[in-house]
């Protein structure tokens, strides 16, 4: 049977590679060359060398989305990560109700982006209007918060479930002989909990960084941009520059390539970063 | 041995599988090249004209010529009624007509997805020259059809050389739209401050400023919450005012420069588009600096329940899903639903009708296969000369400005009858839709975002004149490019 899977082994990744091929490779490499071209469709795109490029970086507004989107991370992945993690420490000291509470918490994220925006909106609109007699699009702060306060909502249930699975993990041996040795709890988390659970910080930080800097129905939900593209992240205004123009698609395809390679050099440089903390079990 | 065999075969029926769950659009593709072997018969006998002999109910010869038609819609308010009509020509001829209707504002995403498909749409729509600049490659000449010949104006189709691309299937007007009763308990007030007794005496700017002030001071008397419904600034949801009401300062100006379109601008009548803004955002039912999130559905529905007694839209708002007539709750008779010029406090506006225009143009894609673009103007000569496609226009469409139509098919809805008469008096000017130049969607968000600062307080006016000036320079030029 051994020898058998071996030698069919190309036959049954086929279907596999096919659909990867269709559904990733080629759009990928075809988003690649319109980038450096003119088109309507992705049928009829003519040439036209780094044209596309010198305008994306000569836009303001793209310079603007990058900074929003970078201060959305930083905070974002410190508040959901911080928070999520807090909430496993005590959901893991066997409360009652763990069970539960775990369940309610994760539930957000199975809710879509668009339509949390929409709630959300509503929900923000209410108090600001009650506390301040303005709305969300009043100035582009309140947007920023705004989103914070979404996705830590959305996101921190789903990393709370992967810092428990971390936390559980960790042997109760090495614990109690922390003890024996008279350390403090606080000691036992410093040096004993979060090194043995620093793969989850490898997930759960990847996982966070990407999301928000990718971040898209949300954004669109909530403000759209609005006030005045102040609050539109990276994702947005791609989508902005492809759209808002008869003949920058290839504007909005050249940054779209540009994000990729953001995103790939960020997310890559985490992953080797955090791994190195990693220790072995 | 025999294992192997079983393995191969497992190992081929699994991908067989898998590849038949990707391709959903394998079925079709015998279709495709029927089409194609249609199309060399339709080469050899090759005759156009043959069309005008090929009336509606001829259902031999077009089902026979194999082409099929599909149509994306641009009106959601009536993309059920496009597919009953559909679905009722195919019981009658056989030919295949799909109607697909885009979400609301994304009809340019969506073309642009669906025409780069095998199966692309035969027939869709562009709103104008500027959306003619970015289509052309798929526009196919109409100028020898049946249905360009029946346009009351020809002027009116887009053209380019001696060829016609796009053809206007309706005309559509826009105004204040009033709710009459509101009106006349006002006038009925015994404190008003203004002379006249009826919203019809409102001629000009000043007045309609007398009178609304007047009102929303007296708002409680009148039970509603505002004059004007909210001023909708939502992303996406602000088209009533960086394109409907910026077309009256850009189409004054234009009018004294005597040009149609023009690289810059220089907002002469900005102060005009301040005093109409002013009017709407400071004596509406909802705050100023509440209207961020705001939709045209909110609008259209503070309107339909009574809470407020004016609101700027067009005749498409009164039938159709989200219309006047279709809100839940709805106390506006149908009587008492009537337009208004939007009076600007431009010199002999009192002259001035509502803005009339269309930014529906049909057009043919010149890429689709011969035979599908034959049934596809078949279908469209059948929409706008049958019976039962005329009944469609005119209760569906509103004003359609063919010559197959006659005064007995005016529109039945309240607005639409009204953007009818206004045409229809001789002693007013209907200004047209010059917006169709504005320079990009980019142009008119920015313009959006600014009125929006302006609304809370964010900016002051300048700053929206200073974006309508620069954005429109520096738009018209990257487009240009």
């Amino acid at each position: 049977m051994q020898k058998a899977l071996k030698k069919y082994f190309p036959i049954f990744a086929l279907p596999t590679l096919v659909a990867f091929l269709i559904a990733f490779i080629v759009p990928f490499f075809m988003g690649i060359y319109l980038s450096f071209c003119k088109f309507r469709t992705v049928t009829n795109a003519k040439f036209n060398g780094i044209a596309n490029y010198t305008k994306a970086f000569a836009n303001k507004d793209f310079l603007n989305a990058l900074i929003f989107t970078v201060e959305f991370t930083v905070v974002a992945v410190i508040t959901i990560n911080v928070l999520s993690f807090l909430l496993a420490l005590l959901l893991t000291k066997g409360i009652k109700g763990t069970n539960l509470f775990r369940t309610v918490f994760f539930m957000p994220n199975l809710i879509g982006g668009i339509v949390l925006g929409y709630i959300w909106q509503l929900i923000i609109n209410g108090v600001l209007m009650k506390v301040v007699g303005h709305d969300l699009t009043y100035n582009a702060s309140y947007g920023f918060w705004g989103l914070i306060i979404l996705m830590n909502w959305q996101q921190i249930g789903y990393m709370m479930i992967i810092y428990v699975a971390g936390i559980q993990n960790v042997p109760s041996d090495l614990i109690e002989a922390a003890k024996i040795d008279g350390a403090s709890s606080w000691q036992i988390l410093k040096s004993v909990t979060i090194p043995m659970v620093m793969s989850s910080f490898t997930i759960c930080l990847f996982l966070t960084l990407t999301n928000s800097f990718k971040l898209f129905d949300q954004n669109l939900a909530l403000t759209a941009g609005l006030p005045s593209r102040k609050t539109a992240m990276l994702a947005l205004d791609i989508y902005n520059t492809f759209y808002g123009r008869t003949g920058w698609e290839g504007v909005g395809q050249a940054k779209a390539v540009v994000f990729f390679i953001i995103v790939a050099v960020i997310s890559l440089t985490q992953l080797v970063v955090t791994r190195s903390k990693e220790v072995e079990n | 041995m025999k294992k192997k065999l079983v393995v191969a075969l497992l190992s081929a029926a699994m991908a067989s599988s898998m590849l038949m769950g990707c391709g959903g659009d394998s079925t079709e593709e015998p279709n495709i090249t029927e089409d194609n072997t249609e199309d060399t018969d339709q080469d050899t006998t090759g005759d156009e004209e043959n069309t005008d002999d090929v009336e509606a109910g001829d259902d031999t010869t077009a089902s026979a010529s194999g082409g099929k038609v599909y149509y994306l819609n641009f009106k959601p308010e009536v993309g059920s009624d496009w597919e009953a009509l559909a679905a009722s020509y195919t019981e009658q001829t056989g030919v295949e007509v799909k109607v697909v209707t885009a979400a609301s504002g994304t009809y340019e995403q969506t073309l642009k997805s669906e025409v780069a498909k095998t199966d692309a749409p035969t027939l869709f729509q562009i709103n104008g020259p500027m959306g003619y600049q970015s289509w052309k490659d798929y526009c196919m000449d109409l100028s020898g059809t049946e249905f360009y010949n029946w346009l009351n104006d020809k002027s009116l189709a887009v053209t380019e050389g001696d060829g016609v691309y796009g053809i206007p299937y309706v005309v559509e007007g826009y105004g204040i739209i009033y709710n009459d009763k509101i009106m006349r308990d006002y006038f009925a007030l015994e404190d008003k401050a203004v002379e006249i007794s009826s919203a019809t005496e409102i001629k000009n700017f000043d007045t309609l400023k007398a009178v609304v002030e007047d009102m929303q001071a007296k708002k409680d008397q009148l039970g509603i919450e505002g004059v004007f419904a909210s001023t909708s600034f939502k992303a996406g949801e602000d088209w009533r005012w960086q394109t409907h009401l910026a077309n009256l300062p850009f189409y004054y100006e234009m009018k004294d420069k005597g040009l149609s379109d023009s690289p810059e601008i220089e907002l002469t009548y900005g102060d005009n588009f301040k005093n109409i803004f002013d009017l709407y955002i400071n004596n509406s039912c909802t705050d100023k600096t509440a209207l961020g999130t705001k939709s045209v559905s909110d609008s259209m529905a503070e309107f339909a329940l009574g809470k407020a007694a004016m609101v700027q839209n067009g005749n498409w708002s009164y039938g159709g899903e989200g219309g006047i007539s279709q809100t839940v709750g709805n106390v506006v008779a149908a009587e008492d639903v009537k337009f208004l010029p939007i009076y600007t406090g431009v010199s002999g506006e009192e002259s001035q009708g509502l803005c009339v225009g269309t930014e529906n143009y049909m057009c043919i894609n010149s890429q689709a296969s011969e035979a599908d673009q034959q049934a596809t103007i078949e279908f469209v000569e059948w929409v706008f000369s049958s019976d039962e496609g005329k009944a469609f226009a005119t209760e569906k469409l509103g004003i359609v400005p063919f010559s197959t139509f006659t005064d007995a098919d005016k529109p039945s809805d309240p607005l639409g009858r009204e953007v009818s008469n206004f045409l229809g008096d001789s002693n007013l000017t209907s200004v047209p839709w010059s917006f169709v130049y504005f320079p990009s969607q980019t142009f008119k968000d920015e313009l959006g975002y600014a009125l929006l600062d302006y609304c809370n307080g964010q900016a002051e006016w300048s700053a929206v004149t200073e974006q309508f000036i620069d954005g429109w320079a520096t738009e018209k030029e990257a487009v240009a490019e």
